[in-house]
């Protein structure tokens, strides 16, 4: 029996499987992504005192709100209207319109957020029009701003669920744009984006700018709130006054790509000016993002920003003979993919297996033209669609020297004997990561120091010890 | 026990066609059970003189659960002893008719309303099979055995020969058979002969030709069954023939349903349809 396992586990690690495992098409193992109600969730929370309303199974709103909780370590408030065999049968009408009275009547949220599990989808419920029938028989007041977004699980993933939620809030709570009241403000979207300190980073150069901003939404202080001795149902969050300001802003500027389409769209349809940049992760990166808000409030880029720019420079140069050359492999989303594969290539790193769940054609087009002007690019492939158990044959039959991705690559890591630096969403097997930013010049550094530290933590505990130096 | 679905086009008469059937099986000595898989829960009527009858999803919506029903709110003695019972099921438009027939169909088969006694479990479900829910009394080993309600008409054969289609894929994977058409005339030209083609291109047979009679209608506006309402009538015997034939049947087969082309050819071929 041991024998037998033992076969089969390395055969597992050959050339031979991995071809076999490739050919594999009717079955999907560990895939890289969650579902869309996830990121709906994630992006409710970020208005204030916006409640996320779960038009579905209660089994759902636990997952989202769990996966959050793990990753955050932090109370995620959500409530469900509870959809059972009966609701499926008969459309979840009744659910959704006792619900909203209860959430109304115990939770007095300022908007509630409501998306779809698939159940709701399946059945074709129109959440529309059960809303205004709730408001018509006076569950809710007729003035309570609902918000919704169709979510269905089995198309896209947590990235379209946030846009979906994102357009429904907007669409809910702003004004109609008027060309004679605009508010010199610029909004900024970041995205899906799981760092509570990658959200406060931009809030931080945006205020070194000096550009009046929105953060769009803003999860930073519901889900890193401080502790101080009581509970803040709704502790933070883009304003209501600024969210009903929205089609006035200045510009929006979007700081995640696939993410974000659904709004972007929406948003240039009421002729509101639209600019999308990569994911400031890296020198370049950020480099971007200080350009185009620069570009966009046509002030000039303080000295402050030119010295912590040349900080994170130096850090890279101090650095950077622990990262040139080293292979990596890289799962996660579309838009941080690109961004660490970006910042990589500029540390002379070689991507060499880039796995994406949630890919687009879009998105290989652009990760294909990023390896390609780089000389570190040249021997990456991106694996579009591919799961994590495609990612194991990979790190077995062509190893490498690292995997970045969340705390879901950690089996593979293992299996292929190498550390795993955890950039990315879930992270549930670390504390604090999430509150140090990826993005910005400051993200740079904090990536260097993940990244180096743990090759040089690697190399220490697996020394001998005529070689287990002082210096490294 | 054995367990019958009956298929067919809308409107086609399969509620009467095995209202009637039922009760003859009855007058044989058979213990029988209706299942109505259909929302507007018609299928018993003429068995329980009204339609007033508690489906399980009418239940199941009032108390809020199905897990709070009992078997004998939902599972009805009428006439002649045959037990009846109904899915029920959304208004049309809202939520998910084939969800409703899933959920009824596993609570009386959870809560033993099959019991032991019963010699005939039949299934009467709405329709075409336009999803996985209308599937369900021949999923899973349910009936093993079909009848399709169909006349010489165009649509009534198109949906034969859908349904034919259905039953492949779940024949192919589990025991369920087709055991034959039943021919509701509807008085087209050639019907017998056309009906007889057809059965013979789904590798099946016309177990019956049911004449068309206007004592059906006037049973039914009694809410009875032709056997109840006038049992000397010879319409009630050919019901009692059907049931024979049913009985007695043994020409259990896999179909094999034509493509569009085909039919059209054989229905051409009896001058249905103009070139």
């Amino acid at each position: 029996m041991e024998t037998c396992t033992k076969v089969t586990k390395d055969w597992l690690n050959t050339q031979e499987y991995r071809e076999k495992n490739f050919a594999r098409e009717k079955l999907v193992i560990n895939p890289a992504k969650a579902c869309q109600p996830l990121g709906a969730l994630l992006c409710a929370l970020g208005i204030e005192g916006s409640l996320p309303f779960v038009h579905g199974s209660q089994g759902c709103a636990a997952y989202f709100r769990s996966t959050l909780s793990r990753h955050y370590r932090e109370p995620v408030a959500a409530v469900s209207d509870s959809m059972t065999e009966d609701s499926a049968v008969f459309g979840g009408q009744s659910n959704l319109i006792e619900g909203l009275k209860n959430a109304n009547t115990l939770y007095s949220p300022q908007v509630i957020s409501i998306f779809t599990s698939c159940m709701a989808e399946v059945i074709g419920d129109d959440i529309n029009a059960y809303l205004g029938n709730a408001k018509d028989q006076e569950a809710i007041p007729k003035d309570l701003p609902v918000a919704l977004a169709n979510t269905p699980s089995f198309k896209g993933s947590h990235i379209t669920g946030y846009d979906s939620m994102l357009k429904g809030l907007i669409d809910c709570l702003a004004a109609p744009r008027q060309e004679d009241k605009l508010n010199e403000r610029l909004y900024v979207v970041p995205g899906f984006d799981t760092y509570t300190a990658n959200l406060r980073e931009y809030k931080r150069l945006l205020k070194v700018m000096d550009t009046p901003y929105t953060l769009l939404p803003d999860q930073s202080e519901v889900l890193d709130a401080p502790n101080l001795g009581t509970y803040e149902l709704y502790p933070g969050g883009t304003p209501i006054t600024e969210m009903k300001d929205a089609l006035n802003a200045a510009s929006f500027l979007f700081t995640q790509t696939y993410s974000t389409p659904t709004t972007r769209k929406y948003l240039a349809s009421k002729g509101v000016p639209v600019e999308v940049i990569s994911m400031p992760i890296g020198i370049a990166g950020t480099d971007k993002f200080i350009e185009s808000v620069a570009k966009i409030t046509g002030k000039d880029v303080p000295e402050e920003i030119t010295l912590e720019r040349g900080r994170s420079i130096d850090a890279m140069t101090d650095a950077h003979q622990y990262i040139h050359g080293k292979k990596f492999a890289l799962f996660g989303d579309p838009d941080v993919l690109i961004g660490v594969v970006s910042f990589l290539l500029e540390m002379g790193g070689e991507p060499v297996h880039i796995v994406c769940s949630n890919s687009t054609p879009l998105f290989k087009k652009a990760m294909e033209s990023l390896l390609g002007s780089s000389p570190y690019g040249q021997g990456a492939t991106l694996y579009a669609g591919k799961d994590l158990w495609h990612l194991r044959s990979l790190l077995v039959t062509d190893p490498v020297d690292m995997l970045i991705g969340d705390s879901h690559g950690k089996w593979a890591a293992r299996d292929a004997d190498i550390p795993l630096v955890r950039i990315g969403f879930p992270i549930t097997d670390r504390v604090n990561l999430h509150r140090y930013p990826i993005v910005g010049y400051s993200g740079v550094i904090n990536m260097i120091t993940m990244i180096v530290n743990t090759f040089l933590e690697e190399k220490d505990r697996t020394s001998s010890d005529t070689y287990f130096e002082m210096m490294r | 026990m054995r367990q019958i679905a009956i298929y067919g086009k809308g409107g086609i008469g399969k509620s009467t066609t095995t209202q009637n059937t039922v009760v003859a099986l009855a007058e044989m000595g058979r213990k029988v059970t209706i299942v109505g898989c259909d929302p507007k829960a018609d299928s018993t009527r003429l068995i329980l003189h009204s339609k007033a009858q508690t489906t399980v999803m009418d239940l199941a919506r009032e108390r809020g659960t199905v897990e709070d029903l009992e078997l004998e709110d939902v599972l009805v003695e009428g006439y002649l002893g045959v037990r009846c019972s109904e899915s029920g099921g959304p208004e049309p438009g809202v939520g998910c008719a084939g969800r409703g027939v899933i959920t009824a169909i596993n609570f009386l088969e959870e809560n033993g309303a099959y019991t032991t006694d019963t010699d005939y479990v039949f299934y009467d479900v709405l329709g075409d099979v336009v999803c996985g829910g209308f599937a369900m009394p021949i999923r899973e080993n349910k009936a093993k055995e079909i009848y399709i309600v169909t006349s010489g008409e165009m649509m009534a054969m198109y949906a034969a020969n859908n349904i034919s289609k259905g039953i492949l894929k779940y024949a192919q994977t589990g025991t369920v058979r087709l055991g034959g058409l039943i021919c509701n005339s509807r008085q087209t030209d050639k019907e017998n002969e056309l009906i007889e083609a057809l059965a013979k291109a789904l590798n099946t047979q016309m177990i019956h030709f049911m004449p068309r009679d206007n004592e059906v209608q006037r049973a039914e506006v009694r809410k009875m069954t032709v056997i109840e309402y006038n049992p000397t009538h010879k319409q009630a015997d050919e019901y009692r023939a059907l049931a024979k034939k049913i009985e007695r049947n043994t020409m259990m087969t896999i179909p094999t349903p034509l493509s569009m082309d085909a039919l059209e050819d054989l229905m051409m071929e009896f001058g249905i349809m103009e070139m």
